[in-house]
């Protein structure tokens, strides 16, 4: 990945927002979490209290080893669990508060794979997008149809609208579902760890769309991932997840201390620091 | 993008409910006494329209009587069974699923059974006992299918199964304890039938309950269609687009579970319908459950009618078991549609 290329486009508009900063989207203020068995036995897992701030045409990543909680975390802002304390709000509103269209009209949340009992048509999918704005039994509207033919376009996949959603590669299956949650028309798009299944191009490809996203829709992009030089390069904050607690939120240099690094994923990791003011994580080899 | 529209839905329907009449109009001409169609459609409008000196009495008697009260009875059961296959197939998110999978026609089928045996004379005993049985069975299988205070998918269907296969040796237990011809009642009952005459001397009246407990029941299936069209891509993902999920799934399972009583109360377990019939629709018309269910409705209805037509005159004057004829022409076209499935 040549960083340069993409700090010319994208990097230099996240710079200005930095330099104006825009009200801040997402809060979760002490937000906490705890999974059990059963109501009876203590806690398997708690999470937190984590304190997150998100704003418009941002890009957070949340980074951390397996069962850190960062899909616990996505969860909680998406609003799916209730937490055991703290408050999550978009643009002000309680998350918890809201009825289920109205949270998922502000929140998409794009899933890590779609398990379909019966195959659909990619425009049938996209069109899904636009339940939170019907009535029972909803038809869709002339404005549904366009608002789904956009969200396709944006994100190349106009060309695959006719075709069944199993027949896609993966690539081409991940820009479709994050054609849906476009189609919500949200103002905080969360993903779990969307660059799973995807080659190292799809990755790519992936988060420079995201990021397109943020800036030219005014979107807040939450993604959980696994891919450390990637969310350095790309995003504008980070938040490091170790044991069910935020180590670390700030820029991508601030959080890729090297030391803090290898606590967390307990590997040698060496940090190197980029002319364009990105860091860089590299396996350290055997000496 | 070609949205589906209410126009659309209409139109399919129509088409349909037209194909079923002329179904109805063929399967009211063959009988032991004969009738010309020409004749048929007469005592049909005069019957209608209430003008009844028009019609010679064996017309009446031998259409109104017997034959359009079975074609009545085919229709609602048809229809009941394809529209709660449809129903849980979304629910448990299973292909395979039938109406009679949560153990619901065991469960009527085991009150028949006590009803013969306790009640043996009493008029309108067994289709009470039926559907005592299948509501009994569903408020078990239901506390039994819930973790954590919400119906949970898989819980829900190994309840049922372990529910099914526990009455299913309740009943071969009591069978052993029937006189022969009870017994041939017995086993034609857990075949499906229907042949039972209504339980009431009023006709259209027992119609009319029959027909108003389908409709309410398949109207509340009808109003989550659009949330099923998602719970199909994943209960998650549904909720994250805004759908009660938990509440969707309590209407279905009702409603589903009250249409398959319904049938199985008044014809016995009749197979296949509820299962190939919303696969054949959607192979016909897609996945949307705001087509699928009316089409669904309709589908049943010709399915069963064609099958009881055919259960009544194949092998005349002896007739099959409905339920027999059902799955003999009901198993092969499933395999075939299965077979066309796998990519």
């Amino acid at each position: 990945m040549n960083a340069e290329t993409h700090g010319a486009g994208a990097g230099a508009d996240t710079f200005t927002a930095y330099s104006h900063p825009p009200a801040v989207r997402l809060k979760a203020e002490q937000v906490s979490y705890a999974y059990s068995a059963t109501d009876r036995t203590a806690p398997k897992f708690t999470l937190g209290p984590v304190s997150l701030e998100a704003h418009q045409r941002e890009l957070v990543a949340i980074l951390g080893p397996n069962a850190s909680g960062k899909s616990t975390l996505l969860k909680l802002l998406a609003g799916l669990l209730k937490p055991l304390s703290g408050r999550i709000e978009i643009d002000g509103e309680d998350v918890s508060a809201m009825d289920l269209r109205t949270r998922a009209q502000r929140i998409a949340l794009v899933a890590q794979e779609s398990e379909m009992l019966f195959p659909l048509r990619v425009w049938e999918y996209v069109l899904q997008g636009r339940y939170p704005y019907g009535r029972r039994l909803r038809f869709e509207t002339a404005e549904d149809c366009l608002m789904a033919g956009n969200a396709l376009a944006q994100v190349g996949a106009d060309a695959l609208r006719d075709r069944w959603m199993d027949q896609l590669s993966g690539g081409e299956k991940q820009r479709v579902i994050l054609a849906r949650a476009m189609a919500q028309q949200p103002s905080l798009l969360l993903l779990d760890e969307p660059t799973q299944h995807l080659d190292i191009g799809g990755k790519v490809e992936l988060l420079r769309r995201l990021r397109r996203l943020a800036d030219e829709n005014r979107y807040t992009v939450i993604v959980v991932t696994h891919e450390l030089n990637l969310a350095a390069e790309f995003s504008d904050r980070i938040a490091l997840m170790h044991r069910g607690k935020c180590l670390s939120i700030g820029s991508p240099d601030e959080v890729y201390q090297p030391e803090l690094l290898e606590q967390v994923f307990e590997a040698p990791l060496e940090v190197e620091m980029r002319s364009t003011g990105r860091p860089r994580v590299l396996l350290r080899g055997r000496e | 993008m070609r949205p589906l529209t209410p126009r659309r839905i209409l139109g399919v329907s129509l088409a349909l409910v037209g194909v079923l009449f002329i179904e109805c109009v063929i399967s009211l001409r063959l009988g032991a006494y004969p009738i010309s169609i020409t004749d048929i459609l007469k005592t049909l409008y005069y019957g209608v329209v209430g003008h009844w000196d028009n019609v010679p009495d064996e017309y009446r008697s031998v259409i109104f009587g017997i034959r359009l009260p079975r074609i009545a009875l085919g229709i609602l059961v048809g229809s009941s069974l394809s529209t709660a296959g449809a129903g849980f197939q979304a629910l448990l998110r299973n292909p395979l699923a039938d109406p009679y999978v949560l153990g619901v026609s065991s469960g009527a089928a085991l009150g028949a059974i006590v009803s013969l045996i306790f009640a043996p004379h009493v008029v309108g005993a067994i289709q009470i006992a039926a559907f005592v049985g299948a509501a009994a069975t569903v408020a078990v299988v239901y506390f039994l299918g819930r973790r954590g205070g919400q119906l949970d998918t898989a819980t829900l269907l190994l309840a049922g199964i372990v529910a099914a296969s526990f009455l299913s040796a309740a009943i071969m237990f009591l069978m052993t304890t029937l006189s022969g011809r009870d017994l041939r009642g017995m086993a034609f009952w857990l075949m499906g039938d229907l042949q039972t005459p209504p339980p009431i001397q009023n006709v259209p009246a027992w119609f009319a309950f029959l027909f108003t407990i389908f409709l309410v029941a398949a109207g509340a299936i009808y109003t989550t269609a659009s949330d099923l069209n998602l719970i199909l891509t994943g209960e998650q993902e549904a909720r994250h687009l805004g759908v009660n999920v938990n509440r969707v799934k309590l209407v279905v399972y009702v409603a589903a579970s009250i249409l398959t009583g319904l049938a199985v109360s008044v014809s016995g377990a009749i197979g296949y319908v509820g299962l190939l019939v919303p696969h054949a629709m959607r192979f016909l018309f897609g996945t949307d459950y705001r087509l699928l269910i009316p089409t669904s409705i309709v589908g049943g209805a010709i399915a069963i009618v064609l099958a009881d037509t055919l259960a009544r005159t194949i092998a005349a004057p002896t007739e099959l078991p409905v339920g027999a004829m059902t799955a003999l022409a009901g198993a092969p076209v499933f395999i075939y549609l299965m077979r066309r499935r796998v990519r």
